[in-house]
């Protein structure tokens, strides 16, 4: 265990743990963008950025993203003061620029006083505020289908070279894991397009309705050792089918019972 | 030969020193960039031509030596011929057959390629002796100008691979460790670590194997010291290295060169190769029992891949995006393991302390920054060139007694040390002594060496525009404050060049700048709005006069300046041919006028002008 204190109490971690795991744990509220409990924690946002010293610092003081920072004996940690306010305030200023469409970052943003940018709005400005959230999921998928190309300010999420993505199998997790919504598709007529990626989606044997894509189920099958059959019906029906099985052993019972 | 033990060494450099004395005379063509550049190679081409018409009593063939930066890049192409040092600067393939009738056949001198001092008008015949040499302490460029970077033979007959013969032969890692660590080396990329310190930490590491990494990442605009010691010493980086994995018990050394660079790759590449076959890389060097071999690892030319953790995420083939160092590279860096990371230049000068001892280097330069630094100087100065001083030279020094003070003889204004990334230092600190600290004392950086010098033409805030939006672009755009933050740093400097900017625009971008410089992840964006902090700290009223009087007082920026033509105009036409936009009227021997309408301001006019006739206003 690890000793620390986090505006001023003093707390217990585990070692390797992150600061901003037990900030939350604390019931702390810190903002956080670009951190997801399923995947590596990589510090784009900079929202949960704390400042740490420790007593032997001589009254230094760092400004460290507590989603990566990892517990220290001894560490003195704030996480909230006219320092850490104004550089958040000032990246949600900047994502509102960047993003001026997002309600997300609109709510968070009035959430520390911002509602109106005071930088320049890109007009062309989409939602994606380029946390990796799906690149990281995707990866951790074995997939890597998709991830962050350019540089700097046109730096974007996208597949290779802009087309097709041949690696993709259309599981929707990037876009599921999105904290801005920037990721969209759509399902029509037994198709399903994602990243400009037509895939075939699978019908439901007993009701009809479509389930998911042909090649995520056949990854799984591969991936995930799951039996071929078992995506023949989709969840609705063999929720149901369970429920039948169930209520037909407990009458058997009862029936015996008597 | 090959060296399967370490004493084999010093009869292989007494059989090249004999060799290299055979030859009385050498004449060694500067092929570094600037001379190429200028058209070096035809001058090549055409000694070779002529040595192989005539025979030269005592001049061989293979007295021509072609070597690397000669470092006085303003006089280019040069020709130095040796051991007399004779220094031909801006020789033209046609001065050829006169240098080789005058001066190797009847040992005269070709005065008219000699350089002079416009100040005093002295000519001088012997570079060693000529300002801009003269005052300079070469360690880290000693052989830069002088061997031939392909023949590991002058290198060793300047006492090449004799410091790591010492180090295998007497001194065990941790002696290694400390000789470097009292010698004070502090990292030549920049940040100034303690190269020893970072060597003792990983060599201290538990986790196997250790990596030996050097950063040939040069990537600031107006930088090539790195560059010249890669293509022109290759063999001093090699030596460097290996004595560093010797000291950190490392086995693989990867070099990271900017494929911009391709003569130092192909140089590099050639030193490994001849390296090898001599047995002073791979298995058992010397026969000492280290084993060692270097990879030459290819960059896109990124100059976020110098920061060190994007670097060594670019050579093992990921994206070149740095991560947070809360764990510090030194542990766990190239593939999660303990990797010492050091530039060229540092690597280059390791030799030479391991040799010379630490003692003597240490008295060089001042307490906090010991040894020399080696700079490109660049911009509106005289003697533009690759230079090596030692530290604790004031900028004053460089830029006027090496540098041979400002172009034209015009007017100071500001010198850029430290890259795009760095800061802009104003005339009333031209006596700072340029070492780590001080230079980050006021505002500025070391940086790895790029000095850019300005005269009153220059626009303080068209500077800061011109590197922020260098930084945009380079900027990898992982995390906020650097993508976005810079990006609109950047717009709201273009305002104030425009003259759309008020007063309360200044006070945004300073506290934008100091988010962006606390916030980001890594060096780049933390120092990304130096630019700005730095002309705004020194020439804050160039700004206001931007923004206050719409004027632009150094006559750059095209949106507050106008071209008018004055009572000197003679009426030669000059102007009016060049003018793009048909902006200028006036017949032959007539004043003319510009149409400040039509007038785009692109200033050729101005520059066609031999009259001083246009005014900037």
């Amino acid at each position: 265990m690890v000793n620390l204190i986090i505006n001023d109490k003093a707390v217990k971690a585990e070692k390797g743990e992150m600061l901003l795991a037990v900030i939350r744990r604390m019931g702390i509220d810190i903002p956080a963008l670009c951190q997801h409990e399923a995947v590596e924690p990589t510090g784009n946002c900079r929202l949960c950025m704390v400042e740490i010293t420790k007593k032997d610092w001589d009254g230094w003081k760092r400004c460290v993203t507590s989603c990566l920072y990892p517990v220290e004996e001894g560490l003195i940690v704030e996480t909230h003061n006219p320092k850490l306010h104004d550089i958040r305030r000032t990246l949600f200023d900047l994502q509102l620029a960047n993003c001026p469409n997002s309600e997300v970052i609109q709510k968070i943003a009035a959430e520390y006083g911002v509602y109106k940018t005071s930088f320049e709005v890109q007009p062309d400005g989409d939602n994606c505020i380029m946390c990796y959230a799906c690149t990281r999921i995707c990866e951790i998928l074995g997939k890597s289908a998709i991830s962050a190309t350019q540089r700097g300010h046109n730096k974007v999420i996208a597949p290779p070279f802009g087309e097709e993505p041949p690696d993709c199998i259309g599981c929707l997790a990037c876009a599921h894991i999105c904290p801005t919504f920037h990721i969209t598709w759509h399902d029509e007529g037994g198709v399903r397009v994602i990243w400009n990626k037509k895939f075939e989606l699978l019908t439901c044997r007993q009701c009809g309705k479509k389930t998911i894509t042909r090649d995520f189920a056949e990854y799984l099958v591969e991936k995930r050792n799951i039996p071929r059959d078992y995506f023949d019906t989709c969840d609705d029906c063999k929720r149901q089918e369970t429920a039948r099985k169930f209520g037909s052993v407990v009458i058997a019972a009862g029936e015996a019972s008597l | 030969m090959f060296l399967d033990s370490i004493d084999k060494l010093s009869a292989w450099q007494k059989d090249c020193r004999k060799k290299s004395e055979a030859h009385k005379v050498k004449v060694q063509i500067c092929l570094g960039p600037g001379c190429l550049a200028a058209g070096a190679d035809l001058i090549l081409k055409e000694f070779e031509k002529v040595f192989k018409k005539h025979k030269i009593k005592d001049v061989p063939l293979e007295s021509i030596k072609k070597t690397g930066c000669h470092g006085f890049c303003s006089r280019g192409p040069l020709v130095v011929i040796e051991p007399k040092g004779i220094f031909y600067g801006k020789v033209k393939a046609a001065d050829v057959a006169e240098i080789v009738e005058k001066t190797l056949i009847n040992g005269e001198i070709v005065e008219r390629l000699l350089y002079t001092d416009p100040d005093n008008n002295k000519t001088y015949t012997d570079w060693k002796e000529i300002p801009f040499y003269a005052r300079q302490t070469r360690i880290s460029l000693r052989n830069v100008g002088q061997i031939d970077p392909d023949n590991i033979e002058d290198y060793i007959a300047r006492g090449g691979y004799a410091a790591l013969a010492k180090v295998l032969k007497s001194m065990t890692s941790s002696q290694v460790i400390d000789e470097v660590t009292k010698s004070g080396l502090r990292g030549r990329g920049g940040a100034g670590f303690s190269t020893g310190k970072k060597w003792a930490t990983a060599a201290k590491a538990e986790d196997t194997p250790h990596y030996v990494i050097c950063n040939g990442d040069e990537g600031d605009p107006g930088a090539f010291m790195d560059r010249c010691i890669m293509e022109g010493d290759p063999h001093s980086v090699l030596e460097g290295m290996i004595i560093c994995a010797f000291a950190v018990g490392s086995q693989q050394g990867f070099i990271y060169v900017r494929e911009e660079y391709p003569l130092a790759v192909v140089n590099l590449q050639k030193a490994i190769e001849i390296a090898r076959e001599h047995g002073l890389l791979g298995e058992n060097i010397m026969g000492s029992g280290l084993s060692f071999d270097i990879k030459i690892s290819r960059g896109g030319g990124a100059f976020v891949c110098g920061e060190s953790s994007a670097l060594m995420r670019s050579v093992a083939g990921e994206i070149g995006e740095p991560r947070a160092k809360y764990i510090r590279s030194v542990l766990k860096g190239l593939y999660d393991k303990p990797t010492v990371l050091n530039n060229v230049e540092t690597f280059a000068t390791i030799p030479v302390i391991m040799d010379k001892g630490a003692a003597w280097f240490s008295a060089i330069g001042t307490k906090r920054s010991t040894g020399t630094k080696a700079f490109s100087l660049a911009g509106k100065v005289r003697n533009t060139g690759l230079i090596e001083v030692p530290m604790g030279t004031s900028l004053r020094e460089i830029i006027y007694d090496i540098g041979g003070g400002i172009l034209d003889n015009r007017k100071f204004k500001a010198v850029q040390t430290g890259g795009p990334s760095g800061g802009c230092l104003p005339e009333n600190k031209l006596d700072l002594p340029v070492d780590f600290d001080t230079l980050t004392e006021n505002g500025s950086m070391m940086g790895s060496g790029g000095m850019i010098v300005m005269d009153d033409r220059t626009c303080m805030v068209d500077v800061a525009r011109y590197f922020l939006n260098f930084l945009v672009e380079e900027s990898c755009g992982k995390c906020v404050p650097c993508r976005e933050g810079l990006f609109q740093l950047h717009k709201l400097c273009e305002k104030v060049c425009a003259g759309k900017a008020f007063e309360e625009d200044l006070k945004l971008m300073e506290d934008l700048s100091r988010v962006i410089v606390t916030a980001s992840l890594c060096g780049l964006g933390q120092s990304g709005p130096n630019p700005f902090l730095s002309t705004i700290m020194y020439f804050r009223e160039e700004y206001l006069a931007h923004i206050k009087d719409k004027k632009c007082p150094g006559g750059v920026c095209r949106d507050l300046i106008s071209y008018v033509i004055n009572d000197d105009c003679n009426g030669c036409m000059a102007c009016l041919r060049v003018c793009p936009v048909n902006a200028i009227s006036g017949s032959k021997k007539q004043k003319h006028v510009i149409d400040q309408v039509l007038c785009d301001r692109c200033g050729s006019c101005y520059a066609v002008c031999n009259f001083e006739a246009i005014d900037i206003v």
